[in-house]
Formats: structure tokens, sequence, C-alpha cells
């Protein structure tokens, strides 16, 4: 089923939590609302399950405008970053919960539910968890309960809120992977909320980025990385060395030194740069062929890249992520002089980052 | 019971560390303080009301409940607790309710207005009835107009009573609810559970053993209450009498063991609500638990 949400705006108070939000999301797709705490991903997911209400837009169902309907009559799976299982029920009373409170007409026999809770606790991988009671399961198990349970009564849309945001780094990634196969397997139209872009650019097909309160950027994980829209997003994704300028007939000015611009140089005057570490060159000796000229502060070279921190001229300092072998083979070391040429700047102009 | 579960958490965590462990004597001297003020002020007057209960033997005893004044009086406690425990535990759930998951205006002062009884003396419970329905009283001209009697009178009884017992089960709940918050409530309906049966099925169970706690106490002091009860009461024999008047009746009278053998009846029912009290702090202690134990692998 697919999803349209029309000029979300939500209001808490003075608090602005979301303004004139347009998303659109195709049947079967997985996307993520990536953006920090705060930014109202969590509000607009709650929006489009019917937890919450917005005070202006629609949210349009598979064509049709759901917005006065009742969070019961939405047909969505729920999953909350925190769990929120029945602990006074066992596993596979928790599953079954929402084929048990169905109307008489509607719900299944009793076997008929056992059988369905069996089948889910398989596709979670847990049927032998099935007697337990929550508080014996940990965290990660107790996660793919609570999907298990949003799929008993086969949603039409997935919604889950940071479903990975209280498990340890571990889990998390193993989880990111389990339900992306799941996904893969059941092809229900998912959305989830995430605060971490590594997770996003997983496990997603395609990535949301909100902040405060408006939509940044939509695309795939590779076109957001690659071509950010926005100043913001070049910063959230990915860590990013940051550069203010002037652009000037095709070079980026840096005080008294001038980087080389591609095509897309972007417009004249006052702007910002974005470096990541992975794309400089490092040229040992300074001022060898018009690179900016730094000083190797700190090097750690664990696994196969080595992470060095420079200082500039002006004492701010710069991230390079190299291979190791390459940072090897130059023979540098703390304290030695450098030369960083980039080969891709991202330029913004100043205003824009302001904005 | 906050308090009491508090007690408890902390009396099972101590650790014995050498920095906080006192020295023989003054373990010695605190423990025979407490045990000995335990002994002259709870369980030598509890023991003295058995036994000036018993003093003239089984016949004086029975004969002191089986008689028609004091069935009476039994009656009369038994009913009113009958009607002021259910409404207040019907008034409870909606406060507890209402101020752990909605924001309203008023919430605040609702918040401080529920513990008003537990403030005020009780015989101003009571007062605050007779000011208000009393014969010159603000409703009393209205009420004799119609012929309603409420002091001195059976509704009185029971109003001041609900009065006085009205924070215990609210008391209980609220912090239970506000802990807990409304995620599972919310996971019901989203998959697809009538309010009702939010109610039923995920409200219900998670609060069920602070809510029987609640009513044990409400009830406890629903049928022990004396101050606001005396002052509406109006003590008429056989008709406005609850055991507590009863008992005050009977010793103003000098008749000692019939005073003693009712009291005896209240403090039974003290040491059962005590019995049914620890029994259910032992369940409330348990989810309270799984709620603070934290999540994670």
């Amino acid at each position: 089923m697919s999803i349209a949400i029309r000029h979300i705006s939500k209001q808490f108070g003075a608090f602005q939590a979301l303004d004139d939000v347009s998303i659109d999301i195709p049947s079967g797709e997985l996307v993520a609302l990536l953006g920090p705490s705060g930014c109202g991903k969590t509000t607009l997911l709650r929006i489009i399950a019917g937890l919450d209400f917005a005070d202006r837009g629609q949210i349009v169902l598979d064509g049709d405008d759901a917005s006065a309907r009742h969070v019961r009559e939405r047909r969505v799976g729920f999953v909350f970053q925190h769990y929120a299982l029945f602990r006074h029920m066992t596993i596979a009373d928790n599953v079954a919960f929402g084929l048990r409170v169905k109307p008489r007409r509607e719900r299944p026999a009793e076997a008929d539910i056992k059988r369905r809770v069996k089948r889910l606790l398989e596709l979670v991988q847990l049927d032998w968890l099935a007697d337990r009671y929550p508080s014996q399961l940990s965290g990660g198990q107790r996660q793919r309960i609570a999907l298990a349970r949003a799929l008993a009564v086969e949603p039409k849309v997935l919604l889950l809120d940071e479903p990975f945001g209280a498990l340890d780094a571990k889990v998390r990634k193993e989880l990111r992977r389990w339900l992306r196969q799941l996904h893969d397997e059941i092809h229900v139209t998912s959305v989830f909320v995430t605060h971490d872009q590594e997770e996003a650019l997983e496990v997603s097909d395609r990535v949301v980025v909100i902040n405060r309160g408006k939509v940044e950027q939509i695309g795939t994980p590779e076109s957001v990385y690659d071509h950010p829209a926005t100043p913001f997003v070049a910063n959230f994704l990915g860590s990013v060395n940051l550069f203010h300028g002037r652009v000037e007939d095709g070079h980026l000015h840096l005080g008294e030194h001038a980087l080389v611009l591609g095509a897309d140089g972007g417009s004249e005057g006052k702007a910002v740069a974005f470096v990541r570490p992975h794309e400089f060159d490092i040229v040992p000796g300074w001022g060898a062929g018009g690179g900016l000229p730094a000083t190797i502060v700190r090097v750690v070279s664990v696994g196969p890249s080595a992470q060095i921190e420079l200082s500039r001229l002006d004492g701010e300092l710069i991230e390079v992520t190299i291979a190791r072998d390459t940072f090897h083979s130059l023979g540098l070391s703390e304290g030695d002089q450098v030369s960083l040429r980039p080969r891709h700047i991202r330029v913004f102009q100043a205003e824009a980052l302001a904005a | 019971m906050s308090t009491s579960i508090a007690l408890h958490a902390g009396s099972l965590e101590r650790d014995e560390s050498a920095s906080t462990r006192e020295p023989a004597w003054v373990k010695g001297v605190l423990i025979s303080v407490a045990l000995s003020f335990f002994a002259v002020f709870l369980l030598l007057p509890l023991g003295t009301v058995f036994a000036e209960a018993l003093r003239k033997g089984w016949g004086a005893y029975l004969a002191a409940l089986v008689n028609r004044d004091a069935w009476d009086a039994i009656k009369l406690t038994l009913i009113t607790a009958a009607i002021a425990v259910p409404l207040n535990l019907v008034f409870g759930v909606a406060a507890a309710w209402s101020i752990a998951k909605f924001e309203f205006p008023g919430k605040r002062l609702l918040i401080t207005f529920i513990d008003l009884p537990f403030s005020v003396s009780p015989v101003i419970s009571g007062l605050i009835f007779v000011l208000l329905f009393g014969a010159q009283g603000w409703f009393g001209p209205w009420l004799q107009e119609h012929d309603i009697q409420i002091i001195f009178a059976v509704p009185g009884i029971v109003l001041a009573t609900i009065f006085v017992t009205f924070p215990f089960v609210a008391r209980e709940l609220i912090p239970l609810m506000e802990a807990q918050g409304s995620e599972e409530e919310e996971a019901a309906v989203v998959l697809g559970a009538s309010g009702w049966q939010v109610f039923w099925y995920t409200t219900l169970p998670n609060i069920k053993w602070g809510l029987l706690y609640g009513v044990i106490l409400c009830n406890a002091r629903a049928m022990g209450e004396f101050g606001a009860v005396s002052v509406v009461s109006g003590h008429i024999r056989g008709q406005t009498n609850t055991m507590p008047l009863y008992v005050e009746i009977l010793y103003n009278e000098y008749n000692y063991a019939a005073a003693f053998a009712v009291a005896s009846l209240l403090a039974l029912l003290a040491i059962v609500t005590l019995a049914l009290k620890t029994l259910v702090e032992r369940q409330t202690r348990r989810p309270l638990q799984e709620i603070t134990e934290p999540s994670g692998e």
C-alpha cells in the first residue's frame, strides 16, 4: 500500500514539530526517516499511524484520505522503540493479541490463531520462546516479537520507531540486516525512524532526511550520500570537513590558498565547502602543486585504513582517511608537513548554511 | 505504598560495607530501642484489647457481640464500606487514569487536592458535611423541605467515609500508572483493540495488584474511621452507630468487656488487613521491578 504525506504541519505549543512536510512512499518500499533527535521524525511516524493528528495536511493511504481515520482502522503495524510488549502475557499471547481483539465476525478460530502465531514466531525465528514472558527475553528478541505481533494483523503498512535504538551495537547490526531480509521476503510498505545515518543508509531503499520539521532531501542512500542537496545533509550523513571561503573564477579561496573546483563549482561569492575524509589525497611537503598545507597531528592506523588528524596553518583541524598501505608507502609520521588535495569538493553558498 | 516498597527494597539490597557498619553496641542499642518501642506501643495495646475482651470469659465476649445493638453497628459499618469502597475504587481509577495519561487544565490542582482528606483533621471533614447539609447548613432548608435527612443519618456517615477514604486508591495508582506510561495501551490500540479491550487486557492487568492494595487500605480506613463519622452520626443506637462509635458508647457506659469485645473485631480486621497487605505487596513489587529493570541484552 502506498503512502502519500501531503503538506503535514504539526505544532506543540510554540514548537513547530513539522512544517509543511510532503513525502510519497510507493508500495513495497522500505523508507528511512533520518534526522537528529527532536527533528520531528517520530511525530511524523505517529501521525502516519494515527497515534497523533496533524494540524494541517493529509495522510493518504492507498489513494484514500486517511487523515480522519482512527488508528484502529488504518491497518498499520507499529513497532515501538521500547517494544511495548504486554508484560503480563506470554510471547504467544502477545503475538495473538491483534487477532483475539477482532470483532467476533472477523475473528479467526482459536486453532487458526494458534497456527498463525506459530508461523509468525517461525518467521522471526523465535518459536521456541512461545511460552515465555517478555521480561525473560533479551532486547533483540523482544524487538523481533514486537515485529511479529505487529505483522499478525497483516498490516498494509509497517511503521517502526527507532526499532534498534535501545539495543547495543552488535545486536543492532544483526537485526538491521535481518530486517532488510525480512522486508525482501514480505514486501510490506515500511517506514522506519532513525537518527543513525549508517542504519538508514544500509537498510533502506530510500532515505528521507528531516531537520527541524522540514524535509531536507529525499533519495536513494547513494544519492543522498554522494549528492547532498543541502549543507545539513552533507554534514549529517557521515563525517565531513567544513571550510569557509570564497568562490572566485572556478577556485575556492581559503585565506591565501586556493583549491580548484570542478565544473559544478557553484556561484561566486561567500561559500561553505564540504570534503569527506576519504576524498583527500596527501602529498608530502608544503606548496607542492597547489594543495592545502597542513601538519599531521595524530595518526590512528588500525584496520584497513589510517585516520589522520591534521592541523591547517590557522589551527583548524581536518580529518583525512586513506588506505593504510598508501599511508605507509608515503613514509609520513606525526609532525610532518603535507599538502592536502581534495578530489571532490561540495560547495554551498554561505547563506544556505545559515538557513 | 511507595514508601513501604522503598523500605522493602532497601532491606533487600542493603549491603554491609565496612564504611557504614556500626559498632556492635550501637547496633544493640538501636535494635533494642526499636523492639521495646514496638512492644510497648504496638504489641501491648493490641494484646490488651484481646485480654480485656476476654476478661469475663468467652460467654460474655460472645454475648457482647451477638446482641442487637452490636449487630446493627457491624451491619452499618459493612454497609458504609460496601458503598464507600466501590465508589472510591471507580473514582481512584478515573483520577489516576486522567492524571497519568492526559494533560488537562487543573491537573496539578487535582493532584494536590487528592491528598486533602489525608492532611485535614477527620473532625473537620465531618464538620464540612454538617455545615453543608446540617439543619443550619447551606443546603439544610432545601433538604428539610424535601424531607431528606443526611446529617445524623446513614447518608451523612457514608459521605464522610467517602471523603476520608477518597485518596487511597488514587494515590496508589497514580505513580504506578505514570511509571508504566501509555506505550502498551498505544500498542493495543494500533493492534485494533477497542477502548474497553485496552483497559481490560492491558491497563487492568498492569495495575491490578496496586489497585487491590489501595482497596484493602481504603476498606480498612472506611471500617475504622471514627472522627469524621462521629461528627455527622448523632450516635443513635441501632441506627447511626458504626463499630468505632459503638465502642466509644460502650466504653463511656463503663461496659469495658463489651467495648473491648467489639474493639477486638476491629483489631482483627486490622491484622487481616496487614496480612493481605503484605501478600499483595509481594505481588506489586514484581511488576515494579520489571519496569525499572534495564532493557537490552
